[in-house]
């Protein structure tokens, strides 16, 4: 009786720790920080994790099959810089956001194609188009902020629909969104394949080519649209936005479980992961903690996470 | 007395199964011991206890009567025990002498020695009857070498136990005999040789005593080989009387079910005609590097196909990657279930619904978890695959269930052509058997079934007919009734 009751506890630890750490944090933060468990925080928190939140969806499906991405953090600016750039000479909204989403795609369409059809290593290649489109997106711009001038625009990131901003509305719809694909649809299931075993998976007639495609080319619209946003709340293109952002979003994956090695995400992980990030550099900025030590705070985080990782993974 | 090597009561127990129950059992230096069992017997589990990987939750093993703790492997390498996995422990991209003195390279100050590295990897190749260069790579050798390498490196550290898990499963008789004269000569030495193997003929052969486990229980430990004959030994395994272990039946030949015309490509020299019936099960015989696992390769879409066609039933098809060839009713079952069948990080249930989910689901687009979980629970009960639950991860099922997990793939789908390649390597006697009535039942249900085999015996057990290739074509084909060893081995033996 005792063996099955242990077995269900051991079963819960191991598969929601990081929920159980999240909850955990989350009491003790609202506790001891002050001005920590208010709407207004907990609003400011949710909307400063957007980015990496949207982010996040797709990069969990990489990480899942296998593939590193560095390059989100360049097409958050290459696609914020071509949204602005285009508003301001067409004019119109729609045509802006649109080639703003469509440049994401291009370099998702890039990474994915150079990868799985041409079998570049993804570290490497998405390092490369990283270096490229921040590049493109300073030549657009000439390496200064780009004013966007209708304000139209605005609305986008700086709205709220019934009291929440809607950015933080479009990031909760994404993980719905990733988390349904993920967990109930033959693409979910094929990525984690993948990633668990590529070779295998394709013996098993998984079209890996055609799989990963999607998933790069997923990620740069999710990142394209990011910037898309980002612009919107900022009413501007930055050439220089997002920079270190990848790292922070396949950290917030990592702490959510993830496994580098590819094989295993949940959404559940992941949302948590992105919410923990969020939460500490928001008690840090709450008490204020210098930016130079929230860098120190935010990289531990991240090492203790990966060795509890290992630590599960060997007592199974 | 006193054995040099003893195990007392070693007890495993892994959530959901004992893996080992109270095995005890001791072992002679300067005597070569085998250790046989089904598949979940508990063999590998016993050698994890004694290389230190794993640590028993009861019992002792005992080296000269002195209990040892192992904490790790270094503990058990230690104590002067190597046990030498089917999956090789050897770095690829570093050189022969460098992987055989790996971790204890001769140095001055932490300056590497090289030329005493190179002397001493001449006098330890020497030593094993070979003769390569030690500056070559290991990921240029064959597996027979880097066997070989393995018994280097465990000489070279004074290994006196020397423990042999499923050496013989990718060697050729050649090689097969050039192992056994290093393992007498270890038996010569003094040394106390452990040797798990499926293979009976090997048991008898190089044994001089063993131990046989069924169900992770000692059943009984033969002290002499020379006492004991081939049915009781499998009696003991598996419990009860296996008359004839390949249980051949005859069964009715249909029309065309599946035909290669004029095949060319990787590896494959000559044009290759091949053809299956309904109901017939097709052997393709040939030595290591014949060119049967790129015959496959080509057919299933993995190469490409440089002329001819393939038909299944009669219609012509285009097999350009493995889905297409899924699409159109033909499948593979790899050679290598670790690291081309099973996703091991993945459960049972994922890992057979993989490619047959398609079928059933919701809106066309949802997975219908309901279904999957009442596919994986057919399967595990109408193959008797053994496992804790569905959601076990499949790297935790032995070989053979293993094996049974990916033969359900298959058979959760729409399969018409069956392309197995070694569908029984490294897997024993009793699952053996199951996997053979498998395929007897998929042909008598009109199946066509090409499998590849370097196991002759089995080829001539099973097949209705058996082809045989060489060097990259196929030299001839027998029907049964034409069976000898004399004629297949004939046309798969390179002309000198």
């Amino acid at each position: 009786m005792t063996e099955t009751i242990k077995n269900r506890i051991k079963n819960i630890y191991n598969n929601y720790t990081i929920i159980l750490i999240f909850i955990i944090m989350f009491i003790l933060l609202s506790i001891f920080v002050p001005y920590f468990f208010t709407w207004r925080n907990m609003v400011g928190l949710a909307l400063s994790v957007v980015t990496i939140g949207l982010i996040a969806n797709t990069m969990m499906f990489a990480l899942a099959s296998g593939d590193f991405d560095l390059s989100v953090s360049s097409t958050v600016a290459f696609s914020g810089i071509t949204t602005a750039v285009v508003i301001n000479s067409t004019g119109s909204v729609s045509i802006g956001i649109i080639t703003g989403l469509l440049a994401g795609v291009l370099v998702g369409v890039i990474n994915g194609f150079s990868i799985a059809k041409l079998g570049l290593n993804a570290l490497i290649t998405t390092l490369a188009t990283q270096m490229i489109f921040r590049g493109m997106a300073f030549i657009l711009s000439n390496g200064r902020a780009v004013g966007i001038s209708t304000a139209g625009f605005f609305k986008l990131g700086n709205s709220m629909i019934l009291g929440i901003p809607t950015p933080i509305i479009i990031m909760v719809i994404s993980f719905i969104i990733f988390g349904i694909l993920l967990n109930n649809t033959v693409f979910g299931k094929n990525t984690l394949a993948i990633g668990g075993n590529t070779k295998a998976a394709e013996l098993a007639g998984i079209n890996v080519d055609l799989t990963k495609i999607i998933i790069f080319s997923a990620q740069g619209f999710m990142a394209g649209f990011a910037g898309v946003i980002l612009a919107s709340r900022m009413t501007s293109g930055q050439p220089n936005a997002a920079q270190g952002l990848e790292l922070d979003v396949i950290s917030a994956c990592v702490l959510g479980g993830v496994s580098l090695n590819g094989g295993i995400a949940t959404i559940s992980g992941v949302v948590v992961g992105v919410l923990i990030m969020g939460m500490i550099s928001n008690a840090l900025n709450l008490l204020n903690v210098a930016t130079f030590y929230q860098y120190v705070v935010r990289g531990s985080v991240l090492l203790i996470a990966i060795y509890l990782d290992i630590l599960k993974q060997r007592s199974k | 007395m006193g054995y040099y090597l003893e195990f007392k009561n070693i007890t495993k127990i892994f959530p959901g199964v004992k893996a080992l129950d109270k095995i005890s059992f001791g072992v002679n230096s300067g005597s070569i011991h085998g250790l046989v069992g089904e598949n979940g017997a508990g063999k590998s589990t016993l050698l994890h206890t004694l290389s230190g990987a794993l640590t028993p939750n009861q019992g002792e093993i005992l080296i000269e009567n002195q209990t040892m703790k192992f904490s790790n492997t270094k503990d058990a390498l230690n104590a002067g025990i190597a046990v030498i996995y089917q999956e090789l422990n050897l770095v690829p991209e570093m050189t022969v002498a460098e992987n055989l003195m790996i971790g204890n390279y001769p140095n001055k100050k932490g300056f590497l020695d090289k030329k005493k590295l190179k002397e001493k990897a001449v006098e330890q190749i020497k030593m094993l009857m070979e003769d390569f260069n030690p500056k070559t790579k290991v990921k240029d050798l064959s597996i027979a070498q880097k066997q070989m390498i393995e018994i280097g490196k465990a000489l070279m550290q004074d290994a006196k136990i020397i423990a042999f898990d499923e050496p013989t499963s990718s060697l050729s008789d050649r090689e097969i005999k050039h192992l056994f004269e290093i393992i007498e000569k270890l038996k010569e030495d003094g040394r106390t040789i452990i040797y798990v193997s499926h293979r009976m003929e090997e048991i008898f052969k190089i044994c001089d005593s063993c131990t046989v486990f069924r169900d992770g229980k000692h059943i009984e430990t033969f002290r002499n080989m020379k006492e004991v004959t081939h049915d009781l030994i499998v009696k003991k395994m598996v419990g009860r009387e296996l008359n004839d272990i390949y249980g051949y039946e005859e069964r009715n030949k249909g029309a065309e079910i599946f035909d290669i015309e004029n095949i060319r490509g990787k590896g494959v020299k000559k044009s290759i005609n091949l053809t299956v019936h309904e109901g017939e099960i097709v052997g393709i015989f040939g030595l290591v590097g014949a060119g049967r696992t790129e015959l496959f390769k080509l057919i299933y879409g993995l190469e490409k196909v440089e002329a001819g066609r393939i038909e299944v039933k009669g219609e012509e098809v285009s097999l350009k990657s493995p889905k297409e060839s899924i699409r159109n009713r033909v499948c593979l079952l790899p050679e290598d279930r670790k690291d081309e069948g099973i996703i091991g990080i993945r459960s049972v249930s994922e890992n057979i619904n993989i490619s047959s989910r398609r079928h059933h689901l919701i809106y066309n687009f949802f997975l219908n978890k309901q279904a999957e979980k009442e596919t994986a629970d057919k399967f595990i009960n109408d193959l008797d695959i053994k496992t804790p639950s569905r959601e076990q991860l499949a790297v935790n099922l032995s070989g053979g269930n293993q094996q049974k997990v990916i033969l359900s793939r298959w058979l959760s789908e729409d399969i018409d052509v069956f392309l197995m390649d070694e569908p029984t390597r490294g897997i024993d006697v009793g699952t053996k058997y199951e996997i053979y009535k498998i395929m007897y039942n998929l042909a008598a249900e009109g199946k066509g079934i090409l499998f590849v085999s370097s196991d002759l015996p089995e080829v001539m057990g099973v097949s209705d007919r058996v082809v045989v290739m060489r060097s990259g074509e196929i030299i001839g084909s027998l029907n049964r009734e034409e069976f000898t060893e004399e004629k297949i081995l004939s046309m798969a033996l390179p002309v000198s």
